[in-house]
């Protein structure tokens, strides 16, 4: 058993795991934080993505030892508020860009990161930063277009706040 | 049709024909949601299924012991621990005796039929200790030859999964009507063709999983993580269990997809429950990938043999098919549903003086299978369209035209089309067919598809444009119920039989809901799948939820303001129509001073007025639709590349076009998925070759282009007060078709198989 | 799908990492990236009993230029590569190449030096390598020692590092002048692992003619195959469609790529085909796009 700490979404999470466990499941067993989805188990979905030091990676590829004294980012961490959306998630709920939701949360991790890196994508560019993340129910159409109408919003924000 | 003050009250409300943004939304999008994975319940334990590694097997002997001394390890359970070594577990529709005969018990006795079937279960205190303790048990399989293509289940001397039974079929079905022999007498052509689709199934995202907990004092278990039909399950469980049916309560929770494989009774939806009362603790269950591609429902793999007649003017005169559907190793809860399905839909949206289906179900030694997505249309639309263009190529004639000269015409509803589905004539409801190729040809400039066609693509790629026209059904399982209730604060309950499978069903129910009762959107909650607080429902399946639970909501709500109007109209000495109802009370309409409140109009009944409702419909309602496709084929790597897909598509009637829309998007990225990539292969000893992401190909975004969409309401369902025939299915419905005929086109040489893999392709273009 | 049971060490230094592989050789594993080495554990199809987990060495990871060469540490994420300003100026077909590795979430995890190590015969990186002549540094307890690309790739998955040795870094010469390079891969869908693909470098002269071409492909057989027959061919010849077409033919001639339910070996070696010739294709345009 070894301990760990790591900070998720700002906060510090301790525990003391086998080297075994993965990271996907320390976030959401001991952390308890179950918006990190498992869907394959093998680094192709993409539903466990979560940041690692900002960056997305597949939290089912990675032991919970290996993030010790790292900074995860999960989708719970995105909304500033209980009340209020990332302007991300608003955007997604506007455009339909979800359906049954298993998907939603890994896509957010890598498009939050996507946009930080390219704050004013071509929608091409938009489809092919997500192909890293499956969707079984939305045929991706939405979730681009979500994505696409984040971004301008990101922008003006930015803008404005400059 | 609505009137143009339905369509402002509908803005207003948010009712039938917007797109207000989805009630489902809010936790899904901040990772709140609780699909059952996320759900905890105190002391609970955790549930590993050990599965056969072979395809067929016999085996005398489980060796527990091991596994039971391992680290953390509670219980392993085989099939002496079950009651009368286990039920069969019955089929839910489409009864047919022979099937009776193939059925699955929750635990292999003796005997493994597929590489995946559930031998025991050891219980534990993590997901990774039981799995641990798996490695530890002991079998003695002895290998048996396996049977796996479905025409060597039928051949003589086939390895038989059922040697008391002395065959392989499962269920054989022959439909027909007209003068077969005259129309192929009468031909000018007669084509003879076989097709065959592959093994690929639903797949949702989110695999399987239980949660079951037994309450001693009750002597009930609650089972959470239900879906798609939790009062049909609760039934079938019950009766598995030997308990009366008020000691199971079923929960659904959040659901990560169904598409026809999720929500069915399996093997697991007994054994979790069992092991939760045996060992008097919460036992939680998640299948992982590999299992779910083993384990869940596969569907698709067809094999037809058919003769076209036609007229050298393209009249179709006859078409006969006989076909083999590979139902895996068991008849699961679907019964003979999907090559039901195929049999009774292969004519599709053209007149056929004669006809004659005809299926054997065989069973093999490979995954059972149940429906997915426009299951059984999926297969025969590509059938038929491949026929269809196949004969136009012959005759020289214009695959359109010579579609549109076949067509069903307006007149001719309701159409009886000859065919029979679980013993029920199809009888097209309604439809405008020749009204929508118009339509569609326009709104997608087919002249200029065609151009583009003609024009030369870069280096070696070859351009061809294909298209394929549906016929779909939706609303099976005949009736739904809706409870609605409304309280003195204005706020307003629905509570339906139908279920969530992440389609969107609590918007839509709210949307009918606030048009029919005339309060906003805003103010209605849609309540869902526990079997105790609704007492009755036929669940989401069949494109059913928006048709029949949204014709028991309209039911509900006109009845419940009819109640409130008409007590209004007494107090306030006014007609009820005359009235006006906002979440404050009833109001004379230009009068609001004078008005009812909620709480005076309530008070008789305790504060919460509640109205109940049974839709009762036991006929089908049939949309419609076109797929076109435009691709570029790659010669010399097999890439298909789709540069353009369309869909045109007759729901009868929309309540929310945006959620529409996101169905038809969806079902398409399924049909792409269908025709290009996923493909469940087996090797010559069974052993699935696709028990992973890495060989099951999932469609990414770069695999799925956007799709144009046409929606249209020119036929809504005269059998539906709503007008809605559900739409759930059509974006996947004609997806090979219309490829499979784009294809053809640009290599000029006629598809005959799914999936178009870049193997396939390449072989083609070198034919 | 949980991973078995193993040990777990973390070394903080090269020869602490050094020390354990000494010290239990064949019954441990390197962890660098994980991206090809948990899938497997997960399935329980890889059960190291010990995992020495090498990704708290700062010193290995690092893109250096030496002398003109290229030194990447074995530590070294693919996003990194793929973002360096010094491999996109000097040696643009290695950035054209991480580019097919994966999606975006595996190459900001996966490592230089953890992907080839694994070797598998479909990967992108031995093939870019296998062109650009690449050495592989190597150490043990034992020493030191340096191997071209040729004899660190030995067979499917295998290569010849012994189970005490751990990758260093990765050296890659200068490209010439007059060099012009393309990576072409197909897979069946967006970031999978090709079906076929090339990795081609060509030196053009004054002339127009190739001096010189290095083609290596990928899914060809159970390492990066260079096609030695085909690059011979083409020295002193104007690039032209003939050219090409005769190059990619002579390519493939007696390649047996392994059949799978993705692809048969017939399909694979046309592919391949098409993919030398289209490497050839692009890369002779490069070229002739610079004079």
């Amino acid at each position: 058993m070894r301990k760990v700490a790591i900070e998720i979404n700002g906060k510090l999470v301790e525990g003391e795991v086998e080297p075994r466990l993965l990271l996907a499941d320390f976030i959401r067993d001991q952390a308890g934080l179950t918006g990190t989805h498992l869907g394959c188990e093998h680094g192709v979905c993409g539903a466990c993505t979560v940041q690692l030091d900002g960056r997305p990676v597949r939290s089912c590829l990675m032991f919970t030892v290996q993030a010790n004294g790292h900074r995860i980012a999960t989708v719970e961490g995105m909304a500033p508020s209980a009340h209020e959306l990332h302007t991300l998630q608003q955007a997604f709920h506007e455009s339909h860009a979800l359906q049954c939701g298993f998907c939603t949360p890994g896509i957010l991790m890598t498009m939050e990161a996507f946009l930080r890196d390219e704050p004013n994508p071509t929608p091409a560019a938009i489809r092919s930063a997500l192909a890293g993340n499956l969707c079984r129910c939305t045929g991706y159409q939405n979730i681009v277009k979500a994505v696409g109408v984040a971004a301008e919003r990101m922008r003006k924000e930015a803008g404005s706040v400059s | 049709m609505s009137t143009s003050t339905d369509t402002i009250i509908a803005l207003v409300l948010h009712g039938i024909g917007t797109s207000p943004l989805r009630k489902e939304d809010w936790p899904l999008v901040r990772g709140e949601g609780t699909f059952v994975a996320d759900f905890k319940r105190p002391g609970m334990v955790h549930a590993f299924v050990a599965r056969s590694p072979f395809a067929h097997a016999r085996f005398t002997r489980i060796t527990t012991a091991a596994a039971l001394a391992a680290p953390g390890v509670i219980d392993v359970i085989t099939v002496a621990d079950l009651p009368d070594r286990g039920h069969l577990i019955p089929t839910r529709q489409f009864h047919d005796e022979g099937s009776r005969r193939f059925l699955q018990r929750p635990l292999a006795d003796g005997v493994v039929r597929y590489s995946g079937e559930p031998v025991a279960v050891v219980i534990a205190e993590s997901r990774y200790l039981a799995e641990d303790a798996a490695e530890l048990l002991d079998v003695d399989y002895e290998q048996l030859p396996p049977v796996l293509d479905p025409d060597e289940a039928v051949a003589t001397g086939a390895v038989l999964l059922r040697p008391e039974t002395g065959t392989n079929v499962a269920g054989h079905l022959v439909v027909e009507m007209g003068d077969l022999e005259k129309a192929f007498a009468d031909a000018d052509l007669v084509i003879d063709e076989e097709f065959r689709i592959q093994r690929h199934a639903a797949v949702p995202l989110e695999t399987r999983g239980l949660l079951a907990e037994y309450d001693p004092r009750r002597n009930s278990v609650t089972v959470w993580g239900a879906a798609k039909i939790p009062h049909v399950n609760k039934k079938i469980l019950a009766r598995l269990l030997g308990w009366d049916e008020e000691q199971v309560r079923l929960i659904e929770l959040h659901v990560g997809g169904g598409f026809g494989a999720r929500g069915e009774f399996y093997p697991e939806d007994f054994l979790i429950p069992f092991a939760a009362i045996r060992i008097g603790k919460p036992v939680a269950w998640v299948e992982d990938r590999e299992e779910n591609l083993r384990a869940t429902n596969h569907s698709r793999e067809q094999v037809h043999r058919c003769r076209l007649a036609v007229k050298k003017d393209g009249t179709f005169l006859a078409l006969r098919d006989t076909f083999l559907n590979n139902t895996g190793a068991y008849v699961r809860t679907h019964g003979m549903t999907v090559p039901g399905l195929s049999v009774s839909m292969l004519p599709g949206p053209y007149r056929w003086p004669a006809y004659r289906g005809e299926y054997r179900s065989v069973v093999t030694n490979k995954t059972p299978g149940g429906t997915y997505r426009s299951p059984g249309r999926f297969e025969i639309n590509f059938v038929r369209e491949r026929l269809v263009d196949i004969a136009a190529h012959r005759l020289g004639l214009d695959p359109v035209e010579v579609r549109r000269m076949n067509l069903i015409g307006r007149e001719s509803f309701p159409y009886v089309v000859g065919t029979l589905y679980d013993g029920h004539p199809v009888i097209y409801d309604s439809g405008d067919y020749r009204l929508l190729l118009d339509k569609a040809l326009k709104a997608f400039d087919w002249e200029r598809m065609k151009a583009w066609r003609m024009e030369p693509a870069a280096g070696a790629l070859k351009r061809g444009v294909g298209i394929g026209y549906f016929v779909e059904k939706a609303g099976p399982a005949e009736r739904e119920y809706a409870r609605i209730e409304l309280n003195e604060k204005g706020d307003v309950f629905v509570y339906t039989g139908s279920v969530s499978v992440g389609q969107g069903v609590e918007t839509v129910l709210a949307q009918v809901c606030a048009s029919h009762l005339g309060l906003p959107y805003e103010r209605i909650t849609v309540l869902h799948g526990d079997t105790e607080t609704i007492p009755e429902g036929m669940g989401a399946f069949g494109s059913r939820a928006t048709m029949l639970g949204g014709a028991a909501v309209m039911g509900a709500s006109k009845a419940l303001r009819e109640q409130l109007l008409d007590a209004a109209a007494q107090e306030l000495e006014a007609a009820p129509a005359d009235l006006v109802l906002t979440p404050e009370g009833v109001s004379v309409a230009g009068a609001p001073s004078r008005m009812v409140p909620l709480s005076t109009l309530l008070k008789p009944h305790g504060g919460v007025l509640k109205v109940e409702d049974r839709f009762v419909c036991d006929l089908l309602g049939f949309p419609y639709g076109i797929h076109f496709a435009a691709v570029e084929v790659d010669p010399k790597s097999g890439a298909v590349h789709v540069r353009r897909f369309a869909v045109a598509y007759d729901v009868g009637r929309v309540v929310n076009p945006m959620l529409m829309e996101g169905q038809i998007s969806g079902g398409f990225a399924q049909g792409i998925g269908g025709t290009l990539l996923e493909e469940f292969s087996f090797d010559s000893s069974g052993q699935p070759l696709a028990a992973s992401f890495m060989d099951y190909l999932l469609p990414t975004s770069e695999e799925v282009p956007d799709v144009d969409m046409l929606v249209t309401e020119d036929a809504p369902s005269p059998l539906n007060p709503l007008g809605v025939k559900g739409a759930g299915e059509g974006g996947t419905a004609a997806v090979g078709a219309a490829i499979g005929n784009a294809v053809s086109d640009a290599l000029g040489v006629e598809v005959t198989r799914l999936p178009l893999s870049p193997q396939r392709v390449m072989e083609l273009a070198g034919a | 799908m949980k991973p078995a049971l193993f040990e777990y060490d973390d070394p903080a230094t090269l020869d602490a990492a050094l020390d354990l592989l000494a010290r239990y050789g064949d019954e441990c594993k390197v962890l660098a990236g994980g991206q090809s080495l948990v899938p497997l554990m997960n399935f329980r199809l890889a059960r190291p009993g010990r995992l020495i987990d090498i990704n708290g060495i700062d010193s290995l990871a690092g893109i250096k230029l030496e002398g003109g060469s290229l030194s990447i540490g074995a530590m070294t994420r693919h996003v990194d590569v793929e973002r360096s300003e010094e491999v996109a100026h000097g040696w643009p077909l290695l950035a054209e190449a991480i580019g097919w590795v994966g999606h975006g979430q595996i190459r900001n995890r996966g490592t230089v030096g953890g992907s080839v190590a694994h070797a598998d015969p479909a990967a992108e990186l031995p093939a870019a390598l296998a062109v650009l002549d690449a050495k592989f540094h190597i150490r043990s307890k034992r020493g030191a020692r340096t191997v071209g690309w040729d004899q660190f790739f030995v067979a499917e998955f295998t290569t010849s590092l012994a189970p005490d040795e751990l990758l260093i870094s990765i050296e890659v010469p200068p490209i010439e002048a007059g060099t012009a390079t393309a990576f072409v891969e197909y897979a069946r869908r967006h970031g999978d692992f090709a079906l076929g693909g090339a990795a081609v470098m060509v030196k053009v002269a004054r002339d127009g003619s190739c001096e010189k071409a290095s083609i290596a492909l990928l899914s060809a057989g159970p390492t990066p195959v260079r096609a030695r027959n085909a690059e011979a061919m083409l020295a002193g010849k104007t690039l032209d469609e003939a050219v090409i077409g005769a190059a990619a033919d002579e390519a493939v001639r007696d390649l047996h790529p392994t059949s799978d339910i993705h692809g048969s070996s017939e399909y694979r070696v046309k592919l391949l085909r098409t993919m030398t010739e289209r490497g050839l294709r692009k890369a002779a345009k490069r070229a002739a796009g610079r004079t």
